[in-house]
C-alpha cells in the first residue's frame, strides 16, 4: 500500500466542493475570495498530483501550478481593490446588498 | 521521495485531514477572522501535500506567495472593512444553503465516481530524477513555456494598476482656490484623504 493518485485526487475534490458551496452561500464578500482561493489551490493540488503521478519527467504539471499561483495573487489584489471600493461607497461588504450591476 | 511508505501514509492522513477540516472552518465560522487564520492553515497543509508529491519548489511558492502575500492581503482587508454589525437576515436562506449543499455533494460524488472509474495511465518511469524540480521548472520557463511567462508577467503588470486605480481615493476639485499651497508639481497626485469620520466633520461645520 502505498500513496495512489486516487487519494489526491478525491481530496482536490472534497477541497473544490467546499470552496463552492462557501462561494455560494457566504455574505461577506471577503469570504466569497477566500473560497475562490480553496477552489484555485484545489485545482493546484490535481495538477500536481497529476505532473507526479503521470508525467514526472518533464514536470509540466508544476510549471501551470506556478501560473495557477500567478494568476492567484493577481486576483486576489484586484478582487481586494474592487471591494474596498464597493465599501467605500455602500458603507457594507453584505453581497445581499451587491446590486449595482442590477439591470 | 526517500520517505517510507507507511510514513508517507500517515503524512497525508494528517495532512488531508487538517486540510479538510480548516477549509470547513473557513466556510462555516461566523467570524472572519478566525476563517482567515484558518485559510492560511489550508495552505500550509497543501504546501504540505505538495512536498508529499515531490514538489519542492511549489511548495516553497506557494508558502511564500499564499501563506506570505495573499492571506496578509486579505488579512488587511477584513481589518480595512471591518465592520462589527449583524447582516439582515434574508427570508428563506436555509433553503438556499441546503440546496447549495445538497448541489456541492452531488459534485462531489460524481468526481469521485470519475476519479475511481477511470484507468489513469499511471507512468513507470522512476520517480527519482537526476535533476531538482527547479532547474527543470526553470528550463520549462525559458523555453517552451517562455510566452506564457512573459505573458504572466504583463498580468502581474496590469492587476498591480488595475488594484491601485480601484483602490485610489476620490479626487478632491477645488484644489485651485488654495494658493496658499505649494504649486502642484506632475509627481504629486491630486487627492487628499478623505474624512474618516463625515457625521462628526458635518456636525462641527453645522455649529459653526
Amino acid at each position: 500500500m502505498e500513496l495512489q493518485l486516487q487519494y489526491f485526487l478525491l481530496l482536490a475534490a472534497a477541497l473544490f466542493c467546499i470552496g463552492i458551496y462557501g462561494l455560494i452561500t457566504s455574505r461577506n464578500a471577503v469570504r466569497v475570495l477566500m473560497s475562490i482561493e480553496l477552489l484555485l489551490n484545489a485545482v493546484n493540488l490535481n495538477l500536481i498530483g497529476f505532473s507526479n503521478f503521470l508525467d514526472p519527467v518533464a514536470i509540466k504539471g508544476q510549471v501551470f501550478a506556478v501560473f495557477v499561483l500567478t494568476v492567484a495573487a493577481a486576483e486576489a489584489a484586484v478582487g481586494l481593490a474592487i471591494i474596498l471600493a464597493i465599501y467605500r461607497n455602500r458603507e457594507t461588504i453584505d453581497m445581499e446588498q451587491f446590486n449595482l450591476l442590477k439591470w | 521521495m526517500n520517505l517510507a511508505e507507511g510514513i508517507q501514509i500517515v503524512s497525508f492522513a494528517i495532512l488531508a485531514a487538517t486540510t479538510i477540516g480548516a477549509a470547513l472552518g473557513v466556510v462555516l465560522f461566523n467570524q472572519i477572522v478566525y476563517s482567515a487564520f484558518l485559510l492560511g492553515g489550508v495552505f500550509i497543509s497543501i504546501a504540505g501535500l505538495y512536498i508529499l508529491l515531490n514538489a519542492d519548489f511549489v511548495a516553497a511558492a506557494q508558502v511564500l506567495i499564499y501563506v506570505g502575500a495573499i492571506n496578509v492581503l486579505i488579512l488587511f482587508a477584513i481589518m480595512l472593512v471591518n465592520k462589527r454589525y449583524d447582516f439582515e437576515p434574508v427570508a428563506n436562506r436555509w433553503v438556499r444553503q441546503a440546496s447549495t449543499a445538497v448541489v456541492c455533494l452531488g459534485v462531489f460524488a460524481l468526481l469521485s465516481t470519475t476519479v475511481l472509474a477511470t484507468p489513469w495511465a499511471i507512468s513507470t518511469a522512476s520517480t527519482v530524477t537526476a535533476e531538482s524540480t527547479t532547474v527543470i521548472i526553470g528550463k520549462h520557463f525559458f523555453s517552451d513555456f517562455l510566452l506564457p511567462f512573459e505573458l504572466a508577467s504583463v498580468l502581474l503588470l496590469m492587476a498591480m494598476v488595475g488594484a491601485i486605480i480601484l483602490a485610489r481615493r476620490d479626487f478632491i476639485p477645488d484644489q485651485i482656490s488654495t494658493a496658499t499651497e505649494p504649486p502642484q508639481t506632475a509627481l504629486t497626485l491630486p487627492e487628499r484623504p478623505r474624512e474618516l469620520t463625515p457625521a462628526a466633520s458635518n456636525a462641527t461645520e453645522s455649529s459653526n
